[in-house]
């Protein structure tokens, strides 16, 4: 057979490595301010762009999609070609995911921070950014699968089926959460209403962590650590068991973020056993990635790549353990909406995504440069930096979360709260502070990273592309006896794709089907309206400021919630609620029935300074809310929208919403002036409290007749 | 309201986790079979892939 020449391409490996390490500073950069937010209020500055709020959200996907998506791009841009002896099928395909990828970034930076958001977490993107997601990834797609079939290796190794997993499932993902009504160009209404909504929000949220987060960077691990190692993987045969039973588990997962939700009960069930199963494929993955060092525990020693993928692949061992348990419904109970949540999404984040990027760059950078890393003394300082900033940040965490649980269920023998809520924030924000430091440490070990990763590329010469030789694949072949018949999959990557999404498939039809099925069963509260025009507008803005990143709207069935909150919360009262506000994380206290509670005044007063009325609290202040008049010339177009998704509203409301706006604004103002405060029945400010004053009320009232 | 009001209202609601369960066991021992059954020489020939060597 006639060998034929080609190239492996290095440029675009090196533009996705260049941007994974730039946009994972930017991102963790973001962390850090973020962090000594809670710490120092004032360091929202006053300015809409730069609260809490707002900025969160571009932390979060700037570390999941930029960081650790470029780190994907690079892995699989480097190794799909070498695995499967041929170039990427098209360096134009290649070049246009490349910049369409960093165009996302950008304006998903920029959206965010002008509060143009969906209010779902991890998929904040508004509508045409979703669309350019979709385009881009389809480009990847194909890129991906025409240089599959051009392959001049027959099998598909087993960080391939990881890759070809990773973009079917994150496909079928994104675009199923991705449903929305546009209101306008910027604007849009999640498709699916409360408990639908929240369910799939968190099988894709739970999801994106298994197929954004793990997976392709199993791929990765699969991978690169053989060729760091330069030995074969531990257990080929493990990880064929691996690859199949993670995908076919994971997809089951997602509703153990919901546990003691109005989610019904059967899904949360559903949710727990999926997840406890879960432990035995990861755990499966993990040793086999630790086996493979067996016996070279000495190069561990020495080489700073090794040093980084070992501790990567145990934290990735110590986050699927503590997935499944913080599954467990009683232990859920105390970690939910607390930080042992953000710690343990920080091991994976900082350990498993972050060290295993660590180690590829210390790989990969000098290999394209043709020359040795330009200092092992500061990949193994960098090693060090960064474990300590890992510890440092998770301890103070896990210790917080837990003396917050044991305030917040704490009461007096009389029989009441023993602590408010602004105890707990002041008892729980020294430990906010040293996190924030373990986030800073981690962050110097990124720029010592960069420092020594641009030094290497200095004293070396950058190779642009390799050639290598391989024969084509003959047209006709016949499999040797040998061969297991698993070989038939490994070889057709269509066969491989398809019994991929049948797989992530099943569980999420199980799962999503009946709960769509349960709308007609969701009893119906016929105390619960649909929002005012005003208040339409109110939760809009409430969704703009990004409030879900700090309150939750979810009272679960506890003594010590009821008695704090109000009544446990009924999957009725959601119906109306494009998109749902659940929150996943308690900085402030739940609002689900906050409607009431206070005197618009208290909601005035707060929003311009929170501290005024409740001394010590770590929320920013809202003080454009106060300048910035309400835009109502979407109100018709958003009643419209809402009502071609069902919301009942009352005919030509439509035309008649803004007259209706005004007469509730002007009642808020008068009422306003009752407790001697001037302001103008237009601002934003008056739209927030009457959304703030609907919450929970419809079933107060009606319980109260 | 009780949550296991919904449950009783989808009809056959006790066959989903059933049948997820019993999906997943007997697709787990397949794998596990077809991993397992496979020559040696094949795991070795597909665990070297990523590395240099000449075969």
């Amino acid at each position: 057979m006639q060998l034929e020449r080609f190239q492996y391409d290095n440029k675009i490996p090196r533009l996705f490595a260049i941007a994974t390490v730039f946009w994972g500073a930017v991102g963790m950069l973001l962390g850090v301010v973020i962090a000594f937010q809670l710490v120092f209020p004032a360091l929202n500055f006053d300015l809409s762009f730069l609260t809490y709020g707002r900025v969160r959200p571009v932390h979060t996907n700037a570390v999941i999609f930029a960081f650790v998506g470029n780190g994907i791009f690079t892995a699989i841009y480097y190794a799909i070609p070498r695995l499967l002896k041929a170039s990427m099928w098209s360096s134009l395909l290649s070049k246009i995911h490349f910049w369409g990828w960093q165009l996302i970034i950008v304006l998903a930076a920029v959206t965010l921070l002008f509060g143009y958001t969906t209010g779902k977490e991890y998929a904040e993107l508004e509508w045409p950014i979703d669309i350019l997601i979709t385009l881009i990834w389809v480009i990847f797609g194909i890129n991906m699968f025409g240089t599959i079939f051009t392959r001049r290796e027959r099998h598909l190794y087993v960080a391939l089926w990881f890759f070809i997993a990773s973009w079917v499932t994150v496909a079928m993902l994104h675009i199923v959460n991705s449903f929305e009504m546009p209101v306008n160009l910027l604007k849009s209404y999640s498709w699916y209403a409360g408990v639908q909504d929240a369910l799939v929000q968190w099988w894709y949220g739970h999801n994106a962590v298994a197929f954004f987060l793990t997976t392709p960077y199993l791929g990765l691990m699969y991978y690169f650590l053989p060729k760091a190692a330069d030995r074969p993987v531990y257990s080929y045969r493990l990880s064929i068991v691996h690859f199949w039973s993670l995908i076919f588990i994971y997809i089951w997962a997602g509703p153990h973020h919901l546990l003691y939700t109005a989610l019904p009960d059967w899904a949360q069930s559903l949710g727990t056993v999926f997840s406890i199963m879960l432990i035995l494929p990861s755990w499966g993955g993990m040793l086999n990635g630790l086996f493979t060092l067996r016996g070279a525990w000495d190069k561990v020693r020495e080489d700073p790549v090794l040093k980084f993928f070992v501790v990567a692949v145990t934290c990735y061992g110590m986050s699927t353990f503590e997935g499944p348990m913080l599954s467990l419904k009683n232990v859920n109970a105390i970690s939910h909406y607390s930080d042992w949540t953000v710690a343990h999404v920080h091991i994976g984040a900082l350990g498993w995504n972050g060290f295993l990027t660590f180690g590829m760059m210390y790989w990969l950078i000098p290999k394209m440069y043709n020359t040795q890393l330009f200092s092992k003394k500061l990949a193994s300082m960098h090693f060090w930096i960064g474990t300590l900033g890992i510890i440092l940040y998770a301890i103070p965490m896990y210790w917080s979360a837990f003396r917050a649980y044991f305030m917040m269920k704490a009461f007096t023998p009389e029989g009441q709260l023993q602590y408010q809520f602004i105890d707990i924030v002041q008892t729980v924000v020294p430990f906010y502070f040293l996190r924030a430091l373990g986030g800073t440490i981690f962050l110097v070990g990124v720029f010592v990273m960069i420092y020594n990763l641009i030094k290497t590329a200095k004293q070396g010469q950058f190779i642009e592309a390799e050639t290598a030789e391989a024969a084509p694949l003959p047209k006709a072949f016949t499999v040797p006896k040998s061969y297991m018949w698993h070989g038939v999959i490994e070889r057709k990557p269509i066969l491989l794709l398809t019994l991929s999404l049948v797989m992530v498939a099943i569980g999420g039809i199980v799962e999503l089907i009946p709960t769509f099925l349960v709308k007609s069963n969701v009893p119906t509260i016929s105390a619960v309206k649909p929002y005012t025009p005003l208040e339409l507008q109110g939760r809009d803005i409430y969704i703009r400021e990004g409030c879900y990143n700090c309150h939750s709207q979810m009272i679960r069935p506890f003594r010590y919630e009821v008695v704090r909150y109000g009544d446990y919360s009924k999957s009725g009262e959601f119906v109306y609620d494009h998109p749902f506000q659940w929150g996943s994380k308690r900085t402030g206290p739940d609002l689900a029935r906050v409607g009431g509670k206070y005197p618009d005044s208290w909601h005035f007063n707060h929003m311009l300074d929170p501290a005024s009325v409740s001394p010590g609290t770590n929320m920013p202040r809202y003080p454009w809310l106060f300048d910035n008049v309400l835009d109502v010339s979407t109100t018709g177009s958003k009643i419209h929208a809402m009502r071609k998704m069902g919301v009942p509203y009352a005919e030509s409301l439509e035309s008649t919403g803004n007259e209706i706006l005004q007469k509730q604004a002007e009642g808020i103002a008068e009422n306003l002036k009752k407790d001697k405060i001037e302001i103008a029945a237009d601002r934003e400010i008056i739209a927030l409290i009457a959304y703030l004053q609907k919450l929970g009320k419809d079933t107060r009232t009606s319980a109260s007749k | 309201m009780k949550f296991s009001y919904y449950l009783e209202k989808i009809t056959g609601v006790e066959i989903y986790p059933l049948i997820s369960l019993i999906l997943f066991v007997v697709f787990f021992l397949g794998v596990t079979y077809m991993a397992f059954s496979a020559s040696k020489e094949s795991v070795d020939y597909m665990g070297n892939l990523p590395l240099d060597k000449k075969d």
